[in-house]
């Protein structure tokens, strides 16, 4: 086990740290655009072994945190019908929507059920041919297959009960459409390591060409994400904006060729609203025209739906990396986990859940002497 | 959303029009659909989200990853069945609306 303690070695850990000191002369600004990194830092306290000047920025890559809320409202509307089983990832339970949330519609007698894998959805709707089967297909580009591959077979199966509510967003059009916006500071990116398993990241060279920013394939792992880190600061320090792969075990430049061919076949890119953001151009996917049959928006009727964001939420900032969420002034107080005003609080994702688990919400005295994540990489 | 588990193709079947393969996840087995990486064979540790196997992975750094990934706990979120969802989400407070006139205690 020689390679497995070496790799979650804090002393390691510690090294790649003292490198990224080392070279670091001036103060740089790195997003990683990934909820799941997001986790990972916070959880690990990757943050606190940075040099004081490096920042990182938490990015938009939150699937649930980022669905539309008018979206969560169908999504509740269509769940609540009568002859409609609602299939969905746990994550979007507790998802607010404007009245209730899809926990709700099931303890109010909805048929609502949690899949593993949209598969099961597919095997639900052959099972139940009286009942329409919807199943929600949120996420970016790493659960896009799984959720084409469900509508493909639904499809090739014949199953007329079958229907998919999409919110499929990208990641590289965020990314773009941060770069783009003003007063944006980022200077580096950490490329979301499994987007990229399946995409490859071949889309990312013309973007740090023309934004000259360095963007780094990075995985998930403490030591991964610190190496991310160096290698962003290192390119920063010299002047290069490249795109470099620090997750070579699960990433080739190219993807998954097979998997991005069924996804050009099921999907057609499509402006999206982001929540809290607002619309991004050709930043998502909808269902292509061969495949519109199997729209769950398409299918039901969903007229009569009034949304109301709250007023105290400052999610989209978040974000997009403007606001820290303990910066937020409903953080820790009107929001929490148990009490969420935003999907930012409730997904595993979200930056302000991982702040609030990770007890980001003490203040700095409380934390002195709890020691860091680092610890646990050290002793874990 | 995006978390990906390595795990173990320990044999390799065909259901219909689907190929799947029955996946060790240190300990924890589940069918994953196989169609997206048609080069994996028995033996091969694959990248893994959503019961889909996404990429090829060498033993190694499958090991070391996950062996990572139950330190931190999220191989059981990854892999969390209904049961568990819904006692999670259950131990959340309900939704309020946000200007506070539909709460639901």
């Amino acid at each position: 086990m020689k390679y497995l303690t070496e790799f979650r070695n804090g002393e390691i850990a510690q090294r790649i740290a003292q490198q990224i000191h080392q070279i670091t002369t001036r103060p740089w600004k790195i997003m990683e655009v990934c909820g799941g990194q997001t986790h990972s830092i916070i959880k690990n306290g990757i943050d606190q072994m940075l040099p004081s000047g490096i920042e990182l920025v938490h990015g938009p890559g939150c699937p649930v945190c980022v669905t539309p809320l008018e979206l969560i409202d169908r999504a509740l509307a269509i769940a609540a019908r009568p002859g409609v089983i609602f299939c969905s990832f746990g994550d979007m339970l507790r998802v607010p929507g404007t009245e209730g949330d899809l926990f709700q519609i099931k303890g109010a007698g909805g048929d609502v059920r949690v899949v593993y894998s949209p598969l099961d959805a597919v095997e639900l709707a052959v099972k139940n041919p009286d009942k329409q089967v919807v199943f929600f297909g949120v996420g970016f580009e790493t659960t896009a297959p799984a959720n084409a591959m469900s509508v493909h077979l639904a499809k090739r199966r014949g199953l007329k009960n079958f229907s998919l509510l999409v919110s499929h967003v990208l990641v590289p059009p965020a990314i773009e459409a941060i770069l783009q916006s003003p007063g944006n500071q980022i200077q580096g990116f950490l490329a979301a390591g499994h987007v990229c398993t399946v995409m490859g990241y071949w889309q990312y060279p013309p973007l740090a060409t023309k934004f000259g920013v360095p963007i780094v394939v990075t995985g998930f792992e403490p030591l991964d994400l610190l190496e991310g880190i160096r290698r962003v600061v290192a390119q920063l320090e010299s002047g290069r904006s490249e795109v470099e792969n620090a997750y070579e075990r699960a990433v080739t430049f190219e993807g998954n060729q097979a998997a991005q061919q069924l996804l050009n076949e099921v999907f057609a890119v499509t402006d999206r609203a982001w929540r809290g953001i607002g619309v991004i151009p050709q930043s998502g996917w909808k269902l292509s025209e061969a495949y519109r049959d199997f729209d769950a928006e398409l299918r039901f009727d969903l007229t009569g739906i009034h949304t109301i964001e709250s007023p105290l939420c400052h999610a989209g900032e978040v974000l997009i990396g403007t606001l820290k969420p303990d910066a937020c002034p409903a953080f820790g107080k009107e929001c929490t986990p148990r009490h969420p005003l935003g999907a930012t609080m409730v997904s595993s994702e979200g930056a302000c859940a991982a702040y609030y688990n990770y007890g980001r919400f003490l203040s700095a005295e409380d934390l002195a002497g709890a020691g860091s994540g680092l610890t646990d990489i050290a002793h874990g | 959303m995006c978390l990906a588990v390595p795990g173990r193709v320990e044999s390799i079947s065909t259901e219909g029009d689907l190929r799947l393969g029955r996946v060790n996840f240190g300990g924890i087995v589940k069918t994953v659909c196989l169609d997206y990486v048609p080069e994996i064979e028995v033996g091969d540790y694959t990248v893994v989200h959503v019961g889909f196997a996404l990429s090829k992975l060498d033993q190694e750094s499958a090991e070391k990853t996950l062996e990572i990934f139950r330190q931190m706990g999220m191989l059981q979120e990854e892999l969390a069945g209904e049961e568990e969802a819904f006692a999670r989400a259950a131990q959340m407070a309900p939704s309020a609306c946000p200007d506070g006139s539909c709460d639901p205690a």
